[in-house]
């Protein structure tokens, strides 16, 4: 069937904010969603919390809403722009619930909004455990034993008739959410109160535990004629117990023989049959290690995570095709975009492998457990393409950026061989190492297995990559063993150190293309993985289509993490937009699998593989660029300037030499003299006794952060000897290659500038200020453009700051720099001659496209010529102020008060005319439970013991009871606000902190403390107990303060405007 | 193991017919092995590849690079040998595991004679066959005159293929639970096709290719079905009129792969050489008559070209190139798939010869 005649136009709903289980894929989802319906001529409405989105961007949507994700928003859209049909499917789990709430309550039927993409009966049966089930039942497919239950003695009473261990599975939660898996009763309490606490509909789902069954995933598309294909198989290394997304994941599945692969692909599409599903679906299955018995574990009928990576792994689009069935197409009318002659009904075949490497948060977070269950943890992911498994390993465990190259991890070669034994089981973020080190300590493949469950195939293939290393350090390096260790993936610098001996040749990568096909049919699709062959189809590729094109290269970011997140991916897409549209041919690298940047058909070509130095070098000697690009990358891509600067390649805009200054301690001093540009009093040291010396010097408190850093990793506030002890012990573990810097601590108002320069002149889009002030990371402040307290003197000195360092660096492009503004004074924190996370955002509410300025720029335009002139761009008319969000209730142990080290793994807008009311917007888009009345607990350090109580009495003055621990609520007393004593959780008395937590009473914590961290401390636990009940916890006084003034409006966000900001 | 691996890998060739060479290592028996070069883009079943009779007399390439992961079993072959004549893979894997697992690869090509070569790059292969077609190569693991080697594939013809593949003497299975018998005409019928018959209530028996038109009408069979097989059925003249006679006779047929092109040729219609094949796991075809697409594994290199639309009418066809996949005959009891069929087509086959009797 064609398009259906009755739509022209569809609402997209997006899918919020990045947190642990919902990433960028939804961004890459959406996308193509909208891009597949504006080529059938639909008008696109979207609606989106997520400023750093490339689906809500201007070229994507023909109405843009960036606003919160709520029933009465979505509500609102849909009366203002009166769509005709609402695509449910494409936004995730939170795009999905809400339009089955809107679908159920019959507000699409009595606006006439058809649903597409998935039914409200299809929805049920997959994700209401006990329809589920039934549904399964009923076609014969098997399932897991288990049971609905709604309280804990339920769940006690139903495994006590199964047995111990079971998986507790919470129902309608992200990423699995509250999940766990109970060896005993006392566990199953608490794992199954937290669950249904957490479920919406309070259900989990007590399961049968399998851990140690194969974890198989099919990802199918189904059409309204009931055709149905599987796109691709994937097998998870780690056995089932761990989180799919959790897992190190190979597609195809390797294990299954034929008739398994066969029983598992029926399985698959006899579900996606009896749901009746109308595009993507993921099929989890679980089978026996030693028999042909299975169990269906999960079936997800929309497009996840899963099918994003299948979608990289095979070159199908998964979603384009999706929306094409969604809106009336069958997947025989759909053409397979990568050959161009072929259909979309057919099953991809592939002549590579494939792994996918997840990428873990524990880097920032070091109390966290790091133990990995049925509750995903990671924040993003790697993929890599080979020709054999230990190729694809060996690109995936150097794309992840973890400081490795190889599967050694150098703390374990101190560890006892009990030590390596306990750390191969349970699952943790290392296991993989240590099974790698146990394996060269002589443990067998069988022992191995057998404690682990990880089957036999992938434990020798790592043996392979053992004895390859243990055949490279013995005897001469000779072509052979080079060639071998090459087609296996190993770096030359890996080799030679390794072997101690110089690589005997170069042996350049040639590189081979993905074409949904194994090669039967000739592709066009331009997307290339790296390989050791002689035949370079991406060389062949660039000959045969040479239209005398500049060609530049763009890196992107790699996978997401904590402080580089989608907004790179969003500035490295835009960037190969404007190189198109300056006549470039622009060829994208990147190894995320979750991106838009690495979808085929955003630039001429893709390039899959790591962005180190060498797979880097790879490219652009099959390549040949004009030029690259590294400043839209993040630290990912401009930590290669310098290397490529040597290697004597052109770098577009800023120069290496740029970078290095900003970077460089005492270089950066020398560019602040220059320029007359005061910075806080700081010193280098690399000794605890040195950082105490500095910090007596400077005077308590002082910041503390090694020198290059990404996200303030690593990075705190001492207030005194002790504080700079632990930390210096924590970043002492790791051999120091850098200094670290010890600066004064200025509590002053944090103000952030991203500008574009091109060497004469330079434009400031916008200039945001901070919320809480310095000392907190960038990212996890509250951040509002235009700036609102700051004023004209301070302004114009920031303009000028900002021309005299854009000029002194020889900024050709994007710049973004950090001040504080304290006694009246401006000081420069720190200065990044890149991309910033604050650039997608600023470019939407401005209205200034900064990447595509920047982009032009550095092909040699001037912003004269694009009609900017030097200086502050006008303030627009809207207030947009930046939320940001956390994934604290995924993490367990993480202590969630903010500091300089960044903790957020996404962000939300809110904008409307007043900046209460932005803010209103922002909180409820980060999900924040901005409730009117209740309680309030303070407790907080001594420091702000004063400034507390201007706070406490406005939510006094609101009408909220307030509670506090002796000292504060003292303080709170003699000052006229009446305030409830609480104890201490340590005095052991009733009336706790805690017990007031658990009431029920409590709507918001204010809680600071001048140590945090440890999860052993009162304070941390105060705070995590928060984060369980979800009750709002603030942890900066400014925080707090401005929510006071938000709630002081007495607006809900039904008061507040819609904006569309295609009309700003 | 690794060390071994490169050790051991004795030097071993693939020279095409159009002069490209690849050189590789030897897996499974060593000499050298002469045939047409084809790939398949099946990702598993390589047990079931290499026991496929289709493949008689071809050196077969594997697309998927790794190949043996799951071992071999002695479950899962199509045939009690191996019919491809030579296998061309990039890797194969030396610790398969699987719990029905009985050995590897290497050794399973070994007990069977079939010489392999291992570490080539298949896909520049898959593209060469692509773009100049399915030609002739060998394989060799020993010395060779380049020249003389080249003239002898040039010249390289699999004859007496059905002859090959064919029982010499009818071999009986059981039905499950039934009492029609089927007659099989032995193209090199597969284990699996035989039980589709036999788990819907019909006996079968094998008989020999050449079987007589007389000796099937005699023998009281409910329905003769002609199973897929190697090479280019236009030559096979006795065995088209033999299921000529049977058409005219009234008989129920039912053909797979080369038995559908044989029933084509039996009733007038015309076949052509596909530049390369369809191999593999993956292939759509439609059918018409639903507007349904159906994901089939195929292994052919000969197509239905043309058919009186008064004899047959085409039942399905492959989405990609539209060659004809299927026919239903109009006038008599007989219907044919290019593709292995689902067990659907068995049972459909059944309730054609319960119409008939």
């Amino acid at each position: 069937m064609p398009l259906r005649k009755e739509l022209k136009k569809v609402l997209v709903i997006g899918s919020g904010p990045i947190v642990i289980g919902q990433a960028a894929e939804f961004d890459y989802a959406g996308t193509q969603a909208c891009r597949a319906l504006k080529e059938e001529g639909l008008e696109v409405v979207l609606v989106n919390s997520n400023p750093a989105t490339i689906m809500t961007d201007k070229a994507m949507a023909d109405k843009i809403y960036i606003e919160p994700l709520t029933l009465d928003v979505i509500r609102r859209v849909i009366e203002i722009e009166k769509p005709d049909s609402l695509l449910s499917t494409l936004g995730g789990q939170t795009g999905l619930t809400l339009s089955m709430q809107l679908a159920k309550e019959g507000f699409l039927d009595s606006h006439n909004v058809i649903l597409l993409g998935a039914n409200p009966e299809t929805i049920d049966k997959a994700e209401d455990r006990q329809s589920f089930k039934d549904t399964m039942e009923s076609i014969g497919e098997p399932c897991i034993p288990s049971k609905v239950v709604t309280t804990v003695e339920d769940a006690i009473a139903f495994t006590e008739t199964i047995g111990y261990p079971v998986i507790v599975r919470p129902a309608f939660t992200l990423g699995g959410s509250g999940g766990g898996i109970a060896d005993t009763e006392e566990e199953l309490r608490e794992i199954a109160g937290n669950g249904l606490r957490l479920s919406p509909i309070t259900q989990v789902l007590i399961e049968k535990c399998i851990s140690g069954w194969k974890e198989i995933e099919f990802e199918c598309i189904r059409d309204s004629k009931s055709n149905a294909i599987t796109v691709c198989s994937m097998e998870n290394v780690d056995p089932v117990g761990v989180h799919t997304g959790d897992s190190i994941v190979v597609a195809p599945a390797v294990t299954l023989s034929n008739k398994e692969y066969q029983m598992l692909r029926t399985a698959a599409l006899n579900i996606v049959e009896a749901l009746k599903v109308e595009g993507g679906c993921n099929c989890q299955f679980a089978l026996h290690p030693e028999s042909m018995e299975y169990a269906v574990i999960e079936v997800n009928p929309r497009v996840s995570r899963s099918s994003a990576l299948a979608s990289k792994a095979t070159g199908y689009p998964i979603a384009k095709v999706a929306s094409k069935i969604a809106i009336g197409y069958t997947l025989d009318e759909i053409v397979n975009a990568v050959t161009g002659t072929t259909y979309a009904c057919f099953e991809p075949a592939i002549d590579y492998l494939v792994v996918k490497f997840p990428r873990w948060p524990f880097d920032k977070f070091v109390y966290a457990s790091k133990k990995l269950g049925t509750q995903m943890k990671a924040t993003g992911e790697v993929m890599s393409i080979g020709t054999s498994f230990e190729q694809a390993m060996m690109k995936a465990i150097r794309g992840a950026e973890l400081k490795v190259d190889s599967l050694n991890l150098p703390k374990l070669a101190k560890m006892s061989d009990e030590e390596i034994k306990a750390g191969i089981d349970p699952a943790h973020d290392e296991r993989i190492f240590y099974v790698f080190e146990a394996l060269k300590r002589g443990m067998s493949i069988d022992e191995i297995h057998e404690i682990t469950m990880i089957d036999e195939w992938f434990i020798a293939k790592l043996k392979n990559l053992v004895e390859l290393e243990k055949w490279l350090a013995d005897g001469e390096l000779t072509v052979e063993k080079y060639r071998y260790a090459k087609k296996w993936g190993y770096l030359d610098s890996t080799i030679e150190r390794m072997s101690g001996q110089k690589v005997p040749e170069h042996f350049s990568a040639s590189y081979k293309m993905v074409d949904t096909c194994a090669g039967e049919f000739k592709a066009q699709t331009p997307y290339f993985y790296s390989t050791y062959d002689k035949q370079n189809e991406a060389a062949e590729f660039i000959e045969e289509h040479d239209q005398g094109r500049k060609r530049v290269l763009v890196f992107g970011s790699g996978p997401i993490r904590i402080g580089q997140g989608i907004e790179f991916d969003y500035c490295s897409v835009h960037c190969v937009w404007a190189l198109k549209e300056e006549g470039c041919e622009a060829v994208l690298c990147n190894n995320n699998p979750e991106t838009v940047s690495t979808d085929f058909d955003t630039g001429d070509r893709l390039y899959f593989d790591p962005l180190t130095k060498e797979d880097v070098k790879n490219i652009i000697e099959t390549e040949k660029p004009y030029g690259v690009v590294v400043q839209f990358g993040g630290q990912t891509a401009i930590s290669l300037a310098n290397y490529l600067d040597q290697l004597g390649v052109k770098i577009l805009g800023t120069q290496a030499d740029s970078v290095d200054a900003a970077e460089d301690r005492e270089r950066f001093d020398q560019v602040l003299e220059r320029c007359g540009i005061p910075r806080p009093a700081g010193h280098t040291v690399f000794t605890a006794e040195e950082a105490k010396k500095a910090g007596n010097e400077l005077g308590y408190p002082v910041l503390l952060r090694p020198s290059y850093v990404l996200g303030g990793q690593n990075m705190i506030i001492a207030h005194s000897d002790q504080d700079v002890d632990e930390y210096m012990a924590i970043i002492t573990r790791t051999k120091l290659e850098n200094p670290v810097l010890v600066d004064k601590y200025l509590m002053g108002t944090e103000v952030e500038v991203d500008a574009i320069c091109d060497g004469t002149d330079f434009v400031i889009p916008g200039i945001m200020e901070h919320i809480e002030r310095a000392g907190i990371h960038s990212g996890d402040s509250i951040s509002v453009y235009p700036a609102q307290n700051l004023s004209a003197k301070i302004k114009e000195t920031i303009i000028e700051y900002t021309k005299r360092l854009a000029m002194e660096l020889k900024v050709i492009g994007l710049v973004n720099i950090q001040y504080v503004v304290y006694n009246h004074e401006v000081y420069v924190i720190e200065v990044n001659p890149r991309s910033s996370r604050t650039i997608p955002y600023i470019s939407k509410v401005t209205g200034v496209p900064m990447v595509d300025i920047a982009t032009k720029i550095m092909l040699g335009h001037t912003l004269k010529e694009m009609g900017y002139e030097s200086g502050l761009v006008p303030d627009a008319e809207y207030i947009a102020v930046k939320v940001p969000v956390f994934s604290f209730e995924k993490l367990h142990n993480v202590d969630n008060q903010l500091g300089p080290e960044m903790k957020s793994t996404g962000e939300v807008l809110g904008i409307a005319k007043t900046f209460e009311e932005a803010l209103l917007k922002g909180l409820i888009a980060a999900g924040q439970n901005i409730k009117v009345e209740g309680g309030v607990l303070i407790t907080v350090r001594d420091s702000d013991k004063g400034e507390i109580i201007p706070i406490a009495e406005k939510f006094a003055d609101l009408g909220f009871d307030l509670y506090a621990t002796s000292g504060t609520a003292n303080k709170l007393n003699n000052a006229m606000i009446p305030t409830n004593v609480v104890s201490k959780i340590s005095e052991h008395k009733p009336n706790s902190t805690m017990d007031i937590l658990n009431s029920g009473k409590i709507s918001y914590v204010i809680s600071t403390s001048a140590k945090g961290r440890s999860p052993a401390k009162d304070s941390v636990k105060i705070r995590r107990k928060a984060v369980e009940h979800g009750i709002a916890c603030l942890t900066a006084l400014d925080t707090a303060n401005a929510v006071a003034d938000c709630i002081a409006m007495h607006k809900t966000i039904n008061d507040v405007d819609l904006v569309d900001i295609t009309k700003i | 193991m690794v060390k071994n691996m490169i050790q051991d890998g004795k030097k071993a060739v693939l020279l095409l017919e159009n002069g490209t060479e690849l050189i590789g290592k030897s897996c499974g028996a060593e000499g050298t092995a002469m045939g047409e070069t084809v790939f398949t883009t099946a990702m598993v079943g390589y047990q079931e590849t290499l026991t496929d009779s289709a493949f008689y007399g071809k050196l077969v390439t594997q697309t998927f690079p790794l190949i043996g992961n799951y071992g071999v079993n002695s479950f899962d072959d199509e045939a009690p040998r191996c019919y491809a004549s030579g296998y061309i893979i990039r890797e194969w894997c030396e610790v398969p595991s699987n719990f029905r697992s009985e050995g590897d690869i290497n050794d399973y090509l070994k007990r069977h004679g079939i010489v392999g070569i291992y570490d080539i790059d298949t896909r520049k292969l898959t593209k060469i066959l692509r773009e100049e077609g399915e030609m002739n190569g060998v394989i060799t693991t020993g010395e060779y005159d380049r020249e003389a080697l080249l003239k002898e594939l040039r010249a390289f013809q699999v004859t007496d293929a059905l002859k090959a593949v064919s029982v010499s003497a009818p071999k009986e299975y059981k039905a499950e639970d039934g009492t029609k018998k089927v007659a099989v005409l032995d193209f090199g019928v597969h284990k699996s096709m035989i039980e589709g018959f036999t788990k819907n209530g019909c006996g079968v028996t094998v008989l020999p290719y050449d079987t007589s038109a007389e000796t099937i009408k005699a023998a009281g069979y409910h329905g003769v079905f002609l199973p897929d097989g190697p090479g280019n059925p236009s030559g096979a003249e006795e065995i088209i009129h033999t299921v000529k006679e049977l058409c005219d006779w009234g008989m129920p047929i039912a053909g797979v792969g080369l038995g559908h092109l044989v029933l084509a040729l039996a009733n007038g219609g015309k076949i052509r050489k596909l530049h390369y094949g369809h191999r593999g796991g993956n292939q759509p075809v439609i059918d018409l008559a639903h507007g349904r697409t159906y994901v089939t594994s195929q292994n052919h290199g000969f197509v239905v070209e043309e058919i009186s639309p008064e004899t047959a009418q085409v039942s399905f066809h492959n989405a990609n190139d539209k060659t004809c996949e299927g026919l239903r005959y109009l006038h008599i009891p007989a219907v044919s798939v290019q593709f292995m069929p689902e067990e659907g087509f068995y049972r459909e086959f059944v309730s054609m010869m319960d119409n008939k009797s």
